[in-house]
């Protein structure tokens, strides 16, 4: 019976996180209708968004170069070289770019929203808030969602075309000419490659904001429970962003 | 009639099965200063919590400019907050702004003034607690005693008609401690402010309040002016007054 209880435990805590994060993203929609000042959101966009460029460069360049070095030699064998620009361009707009994209902002941002919310939590900075007739989910949670929600796809762009380069680096390599490449990926690719990558990235931009400042928010006392609140919250983010890649991905490109 | 600035009653709070607050009824009229005296953990922080919303009571009334504030929204409680200030126990300054921009926050987000105006009340405000030079400073570069003050200029920024301290002049030296208390006293004898002071030290207790209560173990034990209060027959509060020296520790 024990192993029964401690599943049913288990079930029930992993509803009511979920169900604080549903309620959390609800509040801080209600919360737009006092329009957070610009500037907040500029600094966060900053923060969250150009400050992850360049671990966001790196990680879809080696991407790219990656997929395109497992998959060429087998190409080129079946002479199926001039599919490897499209193939790959595929690869990076659909799923690798967004779910890269989500796992290091996840690591990256969501990790740094817990983080400085939970700090403000811990030293009484959020009661301060509170006290001087500020609603932290309006001036703290709607900043960053708006940001996360704009910089993560915005990022995803980046990342495309970094991982497709990346692509065709090696593919330069293997001998196969940027005409080749270029056309493959003109032959094959579709707008909905990209714009269903980017519909995930702004789901996960979701996720990563809200999920960071629910766990932010939710911190206990001390550095300890700091530390706690930040790897919860970059655990949550990324088994959500791979769940919701999985049901996203099947509802737009069955 | 004075106005009640804050009234409780028959108020009870308890976190989980751990009882804090037990039947605390008390009133603070305007212009009052009253100090909230009791030894670490007997529930003088989260009764000031209560006082400005921060936590519900489990049972009981809390009034707060007479309007009952225990089970209203967040939005109306901001509505009645716009006018009272805190100064928190360890300042709760809001790091990623200069000590100038802690000042100026509330007055930026709550009034229409102009720059020129806010950076006018930022500099009087931290003239009065003696940190002039100190706007552009960020509060990692201060000392504890500095940011205590800086929380006490950004409490009195919109000029509240209601304070609450929790432990002013805990961490600071005697001479900090009493420019402290003078400013209590000063808000209340010109500009006519309410405050209630939770502090352990009485000297600060003597000279700011004009009615002193002792919580014990989550109920109010003892109250009234300064006088009564260290006449008191009461053992708890004599040993709470003197500290408890000449007591052999138990063996």
């Amino acid at each position: 019976m024990i192993i029964f209880e401690k599943i049913g435990a288990y079930v029930l805590s992993l509803l009511e996180v979920i169900g604080g994060f549903i309620l959390l993203f609800v509040r801080a929609i209600g919360q737009m209708r006092h329009l957070p000042r610009f500037r907040h959101i500029l600094q966060q966009m900053s923060h969250l968004g150009v400050d992850t460029l360049p671990i966001v460069s790196l990680t879809m360049l080696f991407t790219g170069m990656v997929v395109t070095l497992q998959t060429a030699s087998e190409f080129i064998r079946f002479g199926a070289q001039s599919t490897i620009g499209g193939v790959v361009t595929i690869a990076v707009g659909r799923e690798l770019g967004p779910v890269l994209v989500g796992v290091v902002s996840a690591g990256r941002v969501g990790a740094a929203i817990t983080a400085e919310i939970s700090t403000m939590k811990v030293t009484e900075q959020i009661d301060a808030l509170r006290v001087m007739a500020m609603n932290p989910i309006g001036y703290l949670v709607v900043p960053r969602l708006i940001a996360c929600l704009l910089m993560v796809p915005l990022l995803t762009v980046f990342g495309d075309i970094i991982g497709s380069f990346g692509g065709y680096v090696i593919a330069r390599y293997y001998g196969i000419s940027q005409f080749v490449y270029l056309q493959s990926i003109n032959t094959f690719v579709v707008v909905h490659d990209f714009t269903g990558g980017l519909f995930k990235a702004m789901v996960f931009g979701i996720i990563i904001a809200i999920i960071g400042c629910y766990h932010g928010l939710g911190a206990q006392e001390g550095a300890e429970g700091v530390g706690k609140a930040t790897t919860r919250s970059v655990v949550d983010a990324i088994i959500l962003i791979f769940f919701t890649n999985c049901l996203l991905s099947m509802l737009l490109y069955r | 009639m004075q106005q009640e600035m804050v009234k409780l009653v028959d108020v009870n709070k308890s976190y989980r099965d751990r009882q804090v607050l037990q039947h605390i009824n008390f009133t603070v009229k305007k212009g009052e200063t009253v100090a909230v005296i009791g030894a670490s953990g007997s529930g003088k922080s989260t009764l000031l919590k209560l006082l400005i919303g921060l936590e519900r009571p489990t049972s009981g009334e809390v009034w707060l400019k007479e309007q009952e504030i225990s089970k209203i929204s967040e939005d109306e409680l901001n509505k009645i907050r716009l006018n009272v200030g805190m100064v928190f126990q360890y300042s709760a300054l809001f790091d990623s702004m200069s000590v100038g921009e802690n000042v100026a926050f509330g007055l930026r987000e709550h009034s229409d003034l102009s720059k020129g105006q806010i950076e006018e009340i930022v500099e009087e405000k931290l003239a009065m607690v003696g940190l002039e030079n100190f706007a552009s400073y960020l509060p990692n570069e201060l000392s504890g005693g500095m940011r205590k003050r800086v929380s006490l200029a950004r409490a009195l920024a919109f000029n509240p008609d209601l304070v609450f301290y929790d432990e002013p002049s805990s961490g600071l030296d005697p001479i900090m401690a009493g420019k402290i208390d003078n400013i209590i006293r000063y808000t209340q004898e010109k500009l006519n402010m309410t405050s209630v002071v939770v502090t352990h030290d009485m000297n600060s207790a003597y000279y700011i309040a004009d009615r002193i209560m002792m919580i014990y173990q989550g109920q109010i034990i003892a109250a009234g002016d300064v006088k009564s209060i260290r006449s008191s027959s009461d053992e708890r509060v004599q040993e709470f007054l003197s500290g408890g020296r000449g007591k052999c520790p138990k063996e």
